[in-house]
């Protein structure tokens, strides 16, 4: 574990101009690590950015298509047998799945995808490209550009092209090229690194939709802002639902973005306690691991300052995880800001966790949740027993795991189609 | 002035001062590019004297990095294979104290920011200056980044090198060139390091916007193949060229043992173009 044990986060630490201020950061972390060539491009989407927040035919445009496409707003859905499952003699918590599964194309991504889609019309790019982990991103990149006739190459980690086979087919009847990525480790690391040089090389004519919170300013905090209508219609409907503010946020980190997407609008409600739930893969003490803010040293990784995993001198290490999309060595900046300050407590559980706690929720609730998402739902194991009867819970279903049915088949031994 | 009111702020950095001679002499600045450890070493040790040997004014020499992201695929490549023989900047910078006394042109080290700052930026500047080191290029450190760790760099007597790209907006130019030290390095094309077969003629445009903001010297990099091309830049009123892929392509192609030799006579005809 990190060793400094946080303070009581102020209300100046918690305040939006604060995450990130005016220079990018998020306390020590975030900043723009990039190579110049970048650096106009970066100014001019946070330029486009501002304007297009403060511009209603923006908005409209953006909330006409996240409800009439992507299927917004999904339920808050109370999970009344995972409840059951989780209730002591003295009562337990209630537990909430805020249905981002239900979106089109079965993640949170496709919200930062078609935001960021219709900024690149506005700024006049037409050429797309993405990384992509797990293939969610990638896939609702895909489906944005052919939404709106824009030339889309995801470049994706060799490695992850093989435990991911059906969303590259799906990228590819979508219309968009998935470049093969060969080199490091050929996962979401070394993806992200050739989108940064396909970017520098191509950046006159090209917008990058990156999908994390991660990378440099103002990416942390537009992704976020894209992501943010997750949190703002789950506050709504907590309210409706139990006429008060939940207890405790729970979501899956790998760059972070569906979990910052939840925080976001509850980071000033310092009663409403948020946690993070990294992978362990093998265990963190295996060191076979991508418990980035568990295990991490404060580092630069693709543009931004945050936690990182590295050796002595400073080369990025392997990250290790079942899940693909949170198969990550970095974490977005203002999640080892918000850990810092002592606003967000964050967790691990290794690959063979959340593979129980996807067959649970599986067999519960008819629900079979994305691999990084069974990693959220894995915490709940340690989680609910230390709860107090009536605590209520939301929990990011921020995936499907339709995509990962057959890599889960082939951990559990079970032949599909036998 | 005389030398006694010359304090050591205000005395030029070897790298200046070369730059100075250079151009009293109307001569471009030669700047071969190698990273350090690959193949290993010892031959790296060997190349840098050759080079400087074979007419090269200063070295620009690479820590490998895990993540290069403003490389192409030959200096990555090589990066790659330095790291897999152990290369660490420790080890860097003990060759280079190794090399004291017999390596006598500036050396610049190029290395990623996260290298730099797990060190400790202050501690990397002091152990750099202690094996000799002159200056340092980040590629990943732009301006605003770089404010913050100038002066500290300077206070250890390196030189902080910062880059302008062809993307870089005219007064952006200027607060570059302006936070500059030892000389500005213009990337020279939009994109990654590596060999282009003609660089853009808009870098012409550039190389003179930069010296006419500034007096600091210009030197032009990224995409620099062979002689024809230092030859341009020279015709573009560049102050030094370097030349990164293209030289590691010939060490990576030779033995070990020849790396030397190799490097030497392709540095020859670059400095024949550059004269």
């Amino acid at each position: 574990m990190t060793s400094t044990l946080p303070s009581q986060p102020t209300d100046a630490d918690l305040a939006v101009n604060a995450r990130p201020s005016d220079r990018g950061r998020f306390g020590r972390y975030g900043g723009q690590y990039v190579p110049e060539t970048l650096m106009p491009a970066l100014a001019e989407l946070e330029l486009a950015a501002a304007k297009a927040w403060k511009d209603p035919a923006f908005t409209a445009e953006l909330n006409r298509l996240l409800r009439s496409y992507v299927g917004r707003e999904t339920p808050l859905y109370e999970a009344e047998r995972l409840t059951a499952h989780y209730r002591r003699a003295d009562g337990g918590p209630r537990i909430w799945l805020k249905r981002e599964d239900l979106n089109h194309t079965g993640a949170h991504k496709i919200n930062n995808a078609l935001g960021q889609a219709l900024l690149a019309l506005r700024m006049g790019k037409k050429r797309i490209i993405a990384e992509t982990g797990a293939g969610q991103h990638g896939v609702a990149t895909a489906t944005v550009c052919a939404r709106f006739g824009l030339d889309c190459v995801v470049y994706m980690g060799a490695e992850d092209m093989r435990r991911q086979a059906l969303n590259v087919f799906r990228m590819r009847l979508l219309g968009a090229t998935v470049q093969p990525v060969t080199a490091g480790t050929a996962t979401l690391k070394d993806a992200t690194s050739e989108a940064i040089r396909d970017w520098v090389t191509n950046v006159e004519t090209t917008h990058y939709i990156l999908g994390s919170v991660a990378g440099p300013h103002p990416y942390p905090m537009l992704v976020r802002d894209f992501h943010a209508v997750i949190g703002e219609e789950a506050k709504r409907q907590c309210q409706d639902s139990f006429g008060r503010l939940p207890d405790v946020l729970v979501a899956c980190v790998g760059g972070g973005s569906n979990a910052m997407g939840l925080f976001h609008p509850f980071v000033q409600d310092k009663g409403v306690r948020l946690i993070g739930v990294e992978a362990a893969g093998d265990g963190v003490e295996t060191g076979r691991h991508a418990a980035t803010i568990t295990e991490g040293r404060v580092g630069v990784l693709h543009g931004a300052m945050s936690l990182l995993l590295q050796d002595g001198d400073g080369q990025v290490q392997e990250a290790h995880s079942i899940s693909a999309g949170l198969d990550y060595p970095g974490v977005g900046p203002e999640h080892s800001y918000l850990r810092e300050i002592g606003r967000a407590e964050y967790g691990a559980v290794t690959d063979a966790q959340a593979l129980t706690a996807l067959q649970l929720v599986s067999q519960l609730e008819g629900i079979i949740p994305a691999l990084e998402t069974a990693h959220a739902f894995a915490w709940l194991e340690q989680l609910c027993p230390t709860l107090s009867d009536g605590t209520e819970v939301v929990l990011n279903c921020s995936g499907r795991g339709d995509k990962d049915v057959n890599a889960v088949a082939e951990r559990l031994g079970n032949e599909l189609g036998a | 002035m005389t030398p006694s009111a010359v304090s050591a702020a205000d005395s030029p950095s070897p790298i200046a001062a070369r730059f100075a001679g250079l151009q009293e002499q109307g001569r471009m600045a030669l700047m071969p590019f190698l990273m350090a450890g690959d193949p290993d070493l010892s031959t790296t040790s060997d190349v840098l004297l050759s080079l400087q040997e074979n007419g090269a004014d200063m070295v620009e020499l690479g820590i490998p990095y895990s993540d290069p992201l403003a490389d192409g695929p030959v200096i990555q490549a090589s990066a790659y294979r330095a790291l897999s023989a152990g290369t660490t900047p420790g080890r860097v910078l003990e060759m280079l104290s190794g090399l004291k006394g017999k390596l006598t042109i500036p050396v610049i080290l190029f290395t990623y920011s996260n290298p730099l700052l797990n060190r400790g930026a202050e501690e990397f500047f002091a152990d750099a200056a202690a094996a000799g080191v002159c200056g340092l290029v980040v590629p990943d450190l732009p301006l605003e980044e770089a404010e913050r760790l100038s002066p500290s760099a300077q206070a250890h007597g390196l030189d902080l090198v910062l880059l302008v790209a062809p993307t870089t907006p005219a007064d952006r130019m200027q607060r570059i060139a302006s936070a500059s030290r030892g000389f500005t390095y213009l990337v020279s094309v939009t994109g990654v390091t590596g060999e282009r077969v003609s660089l853009e003629n808009r870098v012409s445009s550039l190389v003179a916007d930069l010296k006419g903001c500034c007096p600091i010297p210009v030197a032009v990099g990224f995409g620099i193949s062979g002689p024809d091309q230092v030859k341009q830049v020279k015709s573009w009123g560049a102050d030094g060229a370097i030349v990164g892929s293209a030289l590691v392509k010939r060490i990576a192609a030779t033995e070990p043992i020849s790396a030397a030799a190799q490097a030497g006579e392709f540095c020859r005809q670059l400095r024949q173009a550059a004269d």
